[in-house]
This record gives C-alpha cells, sequence and structure tokens, in this order.
C-alpha cells in the first residue's frame, strides 16, 4: 500500500506524506474544538441549572455544524476605510501559531509529527506569534473600539506569557530538556507522584492560570468583556473571519491544556503502573489529562467574576512572575540535596 | 500571625476553590429549565391572554353594546359600534380590539356587566402584519365558540372570589 502511493508520487512523496500527517493532525483539532464549543455551552448551562443547548440533533450533539453552516453562509463585512490586506490577514495570523504548535506535540512516545529536539522553544516562539494576530486585526479595523481592545488584550497576553515562559524555565530544569517527549519520559517511573506537578506545584498553578489569561478566557476575559467593550479586538469581524478567531482562541485553548498535561501531569504516562491503568493506551490517558484541563478552563469561567484590568496586571507582573523567580531558585537549590527525588 | 494565615489562604487559593466546589455542585444540581413546547409552566385560572366574546348558551351573543369596555381600555383598543335591532334589543355591530395596543390589563372584562368580553388562557398567538393584530367581531366570537368550555370553567373556579 504504502509502496504503491510511493511510486504514485515518486520524488515528491515526502512532501505528500508531510501533508498527509499534517490533515490527519489538524481535522481532529478543529472537530475538537468545534464540540469544545458545545461542551463549554453545556458544562456552564448545568452549573447555571440550565440544560443548554439540545435541539439540534440527540441531545443538541449536531449544534457545532449548525453554527458552523450558519457562520459560513454570513456575510463578511469589511469596514470601508479598514486596511483591507491586514484585516483579512490578521485572523490567519491568529490561527496558525495555534496549529503550528501542534507539529510538535508527541501523542505517545512514537506519535509525533516533527520530534524536534528544541520542542519546548518551538512552542513558546509559535504561540509568542498569536499575539500579532490580535494586534493587527485591532489596527486593521481602523476602529478606536477594536484599537482599544487589541491594546489590552495584547498587553494582556504580553505579560503573562513572561511569567508562562519562566514557568517552562523550571520544566526544562528538572527534565534537562527542551524536547517534550523526553519531559514527558523524565517523568516516568512510578506513578503520578512522579509527575512534575508535585514538585514544581507553584509553577504548575501560574502556568494552569496565565494559560487561560493567554488565551484570553474568563475570569482573565477583559479583551472582550461583554459588560465593557463588547467584542475586543474582533467588534468589525463577522462571518469566516470573526469563525477564524473563535477557532484560534479555543486551539490555543486545547493547545495550553496539551502543553500542561505534557509538562506536568505526565503526558500519556498512566497515574498507576499496575493492571488495570496500564491498559489503557498511553494516548487515551493524554486525551483524558487534556479533556480535564479543558473541563478547567469551562469551570473557571461558570465560577469566576471578570478581572478588572489593573488587577490583571498586578497579578502577572507582582505575583506570578516573582513566585515563578523564586521556585525556580528553589528548585535549583533542591536539587543539589538528596532530598530531590524526581 | 493573621497575615501569614492570610498569606497561606491567598496563595493556595482557598476561596477560589470554596467558589469552584459551590458551582461544581451545582453542576449535578437538578435542572429547572423547562422545554417549552412540550412542557408548560402552570397557568391561572385569571390568566389574561387573547380576548373572546362569548355566547349565552342558546346561541345569543352576550354582548349589549354598552361600551363600558371601549370606555375603561386604558390603551383605547376597543372600537365599538352598536344598533337596535327589529326586536328592541342593541347589538354592536362592530366590535374591534387591535392587539398592538391592548396591554392586557383586563379592565375589559372586569367592567362587563354580562361576562361578554373576557380574556381567555390563550397566548401562543402570532401575526406577520400589524393589520393581523386586528381582531374583529367575527374572530372574537369565534375564538369564544371554540374555547367556551375552558372559559366557562375558569370563570365558575373564579366565581366564589367575586
Amino acid at each position: 500500500m504504502m509502496a504503491y502511493f510511493q511510486g504514485l508520487f515518486g520524488e515528491s512523496w515526502p512532501l505528500v506524506w508531510t501533508l498527509v500527517k499534517i490533515v490527519v493532525l489538524t481535522l481532529p483539532i478543529m472537530g475538537t474544538v468545534a464540540y469544545l464549543t458545545l461542551a463549554e455551552r453545556k458544562v456552564i448551562g448545568y452549573i447555571q441549572v440550565r440544560i443548554g443547548p439540545n435541539r439540534v440533533g440527540p441531545r443538541g450533539l449536531l449544534q457545532p455544524i449548525a453554527d458552523a453552516v450558519k457562520i459560513l453562509l454570513k456575510e463578511i463585512i469589511i469596514p470601508s476605510s479598514a486596511n483591507k490586506f491586514l484585516f483579512i490577514l490578521a485572523p490567519v495570523l491568529a490561527i496558525a501559531p495555534a496549529l503550528v504548535a501542534w507539529a510538535v506535540v508527541p501523542f505517545s512516545p512514537e506519535l509525533v509529527l516533527s520530534n524536534i529536539d528544541a520542542g519546548l522553544l518551538f512552542i513558546l516562539a509559535a504561540t509568542s506569534m498569536g499575539v500579532y494576530g490580535v494586534i493587527v486585526a485591532g489596527w486593521a479595523s481602523n476602529s478606536k473600539y477594536a484599537f482599544l481592545g487589541a491594546i489590552r488584550s495584547s498587553a494582556q497576553i504580553v505579560s503573562y506569557e513572561i511569567a508562562m515562559g519562566f514557568a517552562l524555565v523550571g520544566v526544562l530544569m528538572v527534565s534537562h530538556s527542551l524536547n517534550l517527549g523526553e519531559i514527558v519520559k523524565g517523568q516516568a517511573g512510578g506513578g503520578f507522584w512522579n509527575w512534575y506537578f508535585i514538585p514544581l506545584f507553584p509553577l504548575f498553578l501560574v502556568y494552569l492560570i496565565s494559560g487561560v489569561a493567554e488565551t484570553n478566557r474568563a475570569p482573565f476575559d477583559v479583551a472582550e468583556g461583554e459588560t465593557e467593550i463588547v467584542a475586543g479586538f474582533h467588534v468589525e469581524y463577522s462571518g469566516m473571519t470573526f469563525s477564524v478567531f473563535y477557532l484560534a482562541e479555543y486551539a490555543n485553548m486545547i493547545l495550553v491544556s496539551a502543553l500542561c498535561a505534557l509538562m506536568f501531569l505526565g503526558g500519556w504516562l498512566p497515574p498507576f503502573n499496575f493492571a488495570p491503568f496500564t491498559w489503557i493506551p498511553g494516548f487515551l490517558w493524554l486525551l483524558l489529562k487534556i479533556a480535564f484541563i479543558l473541563f478547567l478552563f469551562l469551570w473557571f469561567r461558570a465560577t469566576f467574576p471578570r478581572y478588572r484590568y489593573d488587577q490583571i496586571m498586578r497579578l502577572g507582573w507582582k505575583v506570578f512572575i516573582p513566585v515563578t523567580l523564586v521556585w525556580i531558585v528553589v528548585v535549583g537549590a533542591w536539587m543539589q540535596t538528596p532530598l530531590w527525588l524526581w | 500571625m493573621k497575615w501569614l494565615k492570610d498569606f497561606f489562604r491567598t496563595f493556595l487559593l482557598v476561596e477560589l476553590v470554596q467558589g469552584m466546589v459551590l458551582t461544581g455542585r451545582y453542576l449535578f444540581a437538578r435542572k429547572i429549565t423547562v422545554q417549552f413546547p412540550e412542557e408548560k409552566t402552570p397557568q391561572s385560572n385569571r390568566f389574561r391572554g387573547l380576548h373572546a366574546l362569548r355566547r349565552y348558551p342558546n346561541g345569543e351573543e352576550r354582548c349589549i353594546a354598552c361600551k363600558l369596555c371601549e370606555a375603561v381600555c386604558p390603551a383605547l383598543a376597543i372600537t365599538i359600534e352598536s344598533e337596535q335591532r327589529e326586536d328592541g334589543t342593541r347589538r354592536t355591530t362592530r366590535y374591534d380590539i387591535d392587539l398592538s395596543k391592548c396591554i392586557f390589563c383586563g379592565f375589559c372584562e372586569e367592567s362587563c356587566p354580562v361576562d361578554s368580553i373576557v380574556e381567555t388562557r390563550i397566548l401562543e398567538y402570532h401575526a406577520e402584519k400589524r393589520s393581523e393584530l386586528l381582531y374583529t367581531k367575527q374572530m372574537l366570537l369565534a375564538i369564544g365558540d371554540k374555547h367556551e368550555s375552558q372559559i366557562a370553567a375558569d370563570r365558575a373556579q373564579d366565581a366564589r372570589y367575586r
């Protein structure tokens, strides 16, 4: 079978094969994004003692498809004074990093699109690009509200990226590697007590909360606070261009959850290294952990009121960055003692 | 010592976890949504919905064109014209209610000396044009004829409180 296709495409086979792998990776992510929106509406509905969408298909399961069809058929309105090229480019800039980063995410010891050594660095670099989508969108709209929203959300993303980066420094200190596969393998051995979230607990929390802030989710959603500035940087977007921003937000959520699962919660490793737990394939364990963290995202949104903007900045600069710096020093010292068990 | 306690409460996110426990408990609470077309909330027998004109059991319309409802209507939604019939009784030739003006206060029903104009329990009606909300005498009588048993039952239930 493989040989047949190899012969069919000849020289261009490696290119075609890589493209196939990219499609196989991207389509499930897009599907997950679609169903994450449904899960969000359902979970928040249940927490608010409502039922949530239940009219399209059995138990509302076809709701994301109905939403997608609806939004695809909508008109894309480009404001007359907007910069047309950048206006269309911005959503692409927003979603591309969220998908590119998946290239280095390992789903099991072997299952990874490109197993590069500096995977962690690649992810930091790629996800940092996402903020350009926000800035360009706000600027190209040529609207004061969009611009205000863009400034707010880009300042927030940039601030929390620092705390997030420092949290990852802790991970690479204890794992001695920038390769995500190696980081997960470093957590192998016993069970969940070998995972990094125990020695790096403060960094784990900082990473998780920064992840929420980084993706502009509640309670850090001042960028699109409904009660303040409606939609933030994407007020002028409609139809497909808007939905690409929407996809990017949810794809980023999944990515942050996946990274959190890989770096702190032992990736594909089972929580106990004996019989019933080892039967479940590692791929499923990873998915379960990602789903759990995504559920936390939704739970946060249903629970916490929105932060004020200065509180967000204070939390990022005056709490998270000092906490991460202190804990990096503590971990560094701890690793030199015989008390270090990881 | 208080500052130390507060410090740990803040850093261990105690209050945030408490909040999440509360919302987490509501995740499993019984849902109170009423799924409208299939399920309906209970209605009072005094419910003030769509209007109807009633008839006596012998088929004669109750309305005697006294125009009290027209006079009492705070929204000026009722228009009545009357004439004297050959048998000497006074009856309406026109009885219009403009539902786009009506505020469903129920004063017409209260003022009616012969229980002719009533408000029924019907609330699921619609119009696609403004003119479709102008209900004429024939339409109101038809509603009354259709739902007479329900209307009579509601009035009988309420009679002892009047």
